[in-house]
């Protein structure tokens, strides 16, 4: 049974939501669909759901007509970033909500629930009021909900986001054990978010959504090692990739004073206008690399983020320790450059280290 | 310091007691006088002061050929009203409310806060200048000194106020809830009934409560819009008054007209205290 969209577009304002997005989603896959806030992540799921009709644009599943069939029809689940359970129903009664609507018996409701609550683990707070809950517990909570219904498509918004950061690690493998687990053999499952780290750890097919329109589709592999452009570069790295405005000739990268030496897939490319791309974390300091002044560090967790300028360039570079840096201290960095990607002008790969196009 | 606040807090508690309390001990104690203890100096404390009686009382529950003024037809005709006036407008102001929290009106720059604003700008004009047209009105239906027609009028008057509170609570509610209850299974109409309207309790307490206070309260269109068939209670209290001033069935009358009032309030108390106002929708 599969989901397929023809070129939906919304447009409720002057601004495209949703702009000519065409998918093909196979029953037993997880999707993702990653894109920044405001990229019509949201949009899209509604419109899935039924919550939102396209303006233009077709969705058939299972070879009917989707966007003829109401909401409540549907047989669709979905999880919202906001915990948004039912306030007035227990635990109990929450889950137990769409078997209820289902008019299904209540002895099979009874253990359909439990079957639910143990696979979230929230046995033992069936009872409990939904305002006594944690956020990662109310998120469990509608999570239940959602896998109750055996529904054929589950759609997941961002559920992580709103968590602490303990709580995402830990649910995130809840996710992935869930979703291993055969729960997904006759669902489409589709998963939105902004975070790139989630993207690659859940490894599905990855469709990169920006301004409501699809830049790139493909498995969360394909998706980091070769980035179509410019935009999914930025939109599939966290910190987004250091972008660099370079010029390359006679085998060399010259930017800002710097001279490297460039590798075999970048050495033909010398052309005007050229990018170069390098993720932050192949960047590393080194005492006889290129001399760079701190704008800002940053810690985050173990990890350093230094915020480094020279000239016009702007970068930032990761690095798996905590150190203290000044700002306007000057460091020494060097580019593994043979990680680095290329991109024309107008934003399109050049060529990526893993062999993307000119390679 | 602790003890000074300790004390003030006290004071203050104390001090407005006295203020709320004290209308009614007086008014309480005025209601057993006769016209000697009312006129003749300032008396306080019954059997002491002065000997009280049940006249003014009983006046009001005897009929008006043994010279009373019969209260209790006009108090049920009022509190028939009121809440009648209350429920039909709770209900279709509920129903206007999620309609105007939930969808998009548009008729051409008329919008969706357009059509909030013109149901509390009925409340903004003075009753005087509604008076002519609601009499007009009733009487071309027929429907002067009627229950009927005072329960339409009270109607147009408390169903702003109803919507105004509503639409201000829906909006509050997120749209999430109605949203998931739709992908569970419910129909629209399910969603509304099953899932918002449980939610919106604390808010249709408030609407309701104000609904009957202000459809209580009225004098000014039950005094214009009855004659002699049907009458309200505030305005056969007012007609207590004659030539000499029954204080003591006015007194009398008075308390038994705010009673319902005060159950109201205590009840809508048990219901705060339990802390079902708060925390329902986060």
């Amino acid at each position: 049974m599969d989901l397929v969209a023809n070129n939906l577009s919304y447009k409720p304002d002057d601004q495209y939501h949703l702009n000519e997005v065409s998918f093909n989603f196979k029953e037993g896959n997880l999707y993702t669909i990653l894109g920044r806030t405001l990229s019509g992540k949201t949009t899209l799921l509604k419109t899935i759901a039924g919550l939102l009709t396209p303006d233009s644009g077709e969705i058939e599943f299972d070879g009917k007509n989707f966007l003829k069939i109401p909401v409540w029809e549907r047989n669709v689940a979905m999880v919202y970033q906001q915990f948004i359970n039912y306030p007035h129903l227990n635990v109990f009664e929450n889950i137990a909500f769409p078997l209820k609507q289902r008019k299904i018996d209540q002895s099979i409701i009874k253990e359909k629930v439990m079957d639910a609550l143990k696979s979230v683990g929230l046995l033992g707070y069936e009872n409990r009021k939904i305002q006594e809950l944690s956020g990662g517990q109310q998120q469990r909570v509608s999570l239940a909900r959602s896998l109750v219904k055996n529904a054929k498509i589950l759609l997941l918004d961002e559920p992580l986001v709103n968590l602490d950061y303990k709580l995402r690690e830990q649910l995130r493998e809840e996710f992935k054990n869930l979703f291993s687990k055969g729960l997904a053999d006759e669902t489409i499952l589709i998963y939105s978010t902004t975070d790139p780290r989630e993207t690659m750890e859940l490894n599905g097919e990855v469709i990169v959504l920006d301004e409501g329109k699809v830049l790139q589709v493909g498995p969360a592999k394909e998706i980091f090692e070769n980035p179509n452009s410019l935009k999914v570069a930025e939109i599939s790295n966290d910190p987004p990739m250091n972008i660099i405005e370079a010029k390359i000739s006679d085998n060399q990268i010259r930017f800002e004073g710097i001279d490297v030496e460039a590798p075999q897939h970048l050495s033909k490319l010398t052309e005007d206008g050229l990018k170069i791309g390098l993720r932050s974390s192949d960047i590393e300091l080194n005492e006889n690399g290129h001399e760079f002044e701190v704008e800002l560090a940053e810690i985050s967790g173990s990890e350093t983020l230094l915020h480094l300028k020279r000239g016009d360039t702007k970068i930032i570079v990761s690095i798996e320790e905590v150190l203290n840096f000044k700002i306007h201290d000057k460091v020494k960095i060097n580019f593994k450059i043979d990680k680095a990607y290329a991109f024309h002008a107008d934003g399109k790969l050049a060529s990526s280290p893993f062999g993307g196009l000119n390679g | 310091m602790n003890k000074l606040y300790i004390f003030l807090k006290y004071f203050f508690i104390v001090v407005w007691t006295v203020f709320v309390v004290a209308p009614f001990l007086w008014a309480l104690t005025t209601s057993f006088k006769d016209f000697q203890s009312v006129n003749g100096g300032v008396t306080y404390i019954p059997w002491v002061d002065f000997e009280p009686n049940l006249e003014g009382w009983k006046v009001l529950i005897k009929s008006p050929a043994k010279g009373g003024v019969d209260i209790i037809e006009p108090y049920f005709n009022s509190l028939f009203v009121t809440c009648t006036a209350s429920l039909i407008s709770i209900i279709l102001g509920t129903l206007s409310a999620y309609a105007l929290s939930r969808y998009t009106f548009k008729a051409g720059f008329v919008k969706n806060n357009d059509i909030t604003f013109f149901f509390i700008s009925q409340r903004i004009m003075p009753p005087i200048v509604l008076s002519i047209p609601f009499f007009l009105f009733l009487s071309s239906i027929n429907l002067l000194d009627s229950l009927t027609g005072l329960i339409v009028v009270y109607i147009v008057l408390l169903m702003p106020i109803a919507v105004w509170i509503m639409v201000d609570f829906f909006n509050k509610v997120p749209r999430e809830i109605d949203e998931t209850a739709l992908i569970d299974g419910c129909n629209p109409y399910q969603a509304f009934l099953k899932v918002v309207l449980p939610n919106s309790i604390p808010g249709l307490i408030v609407a309701g409560m104000f609904c009957i206070i202000f459809g209580w309260i009225d004098f000014f269109f039950a005094f214009i819009l009855t004659f002699t068939e049907v009458q309200l209670l505030p305005v056969k209290i007012v007609a207590l008054n004659s030539s000499v001033t029954p204080w003591w069935s006015l007194s009398a009358s008075a308390l038994v007209s705010v009673a319902p009032l005060i159950i109201v309030a205590f009840i809508v108390e048990r219901y705060l205290s339990k802390g079902n106002l708060s925390g329902a929708i986060k």
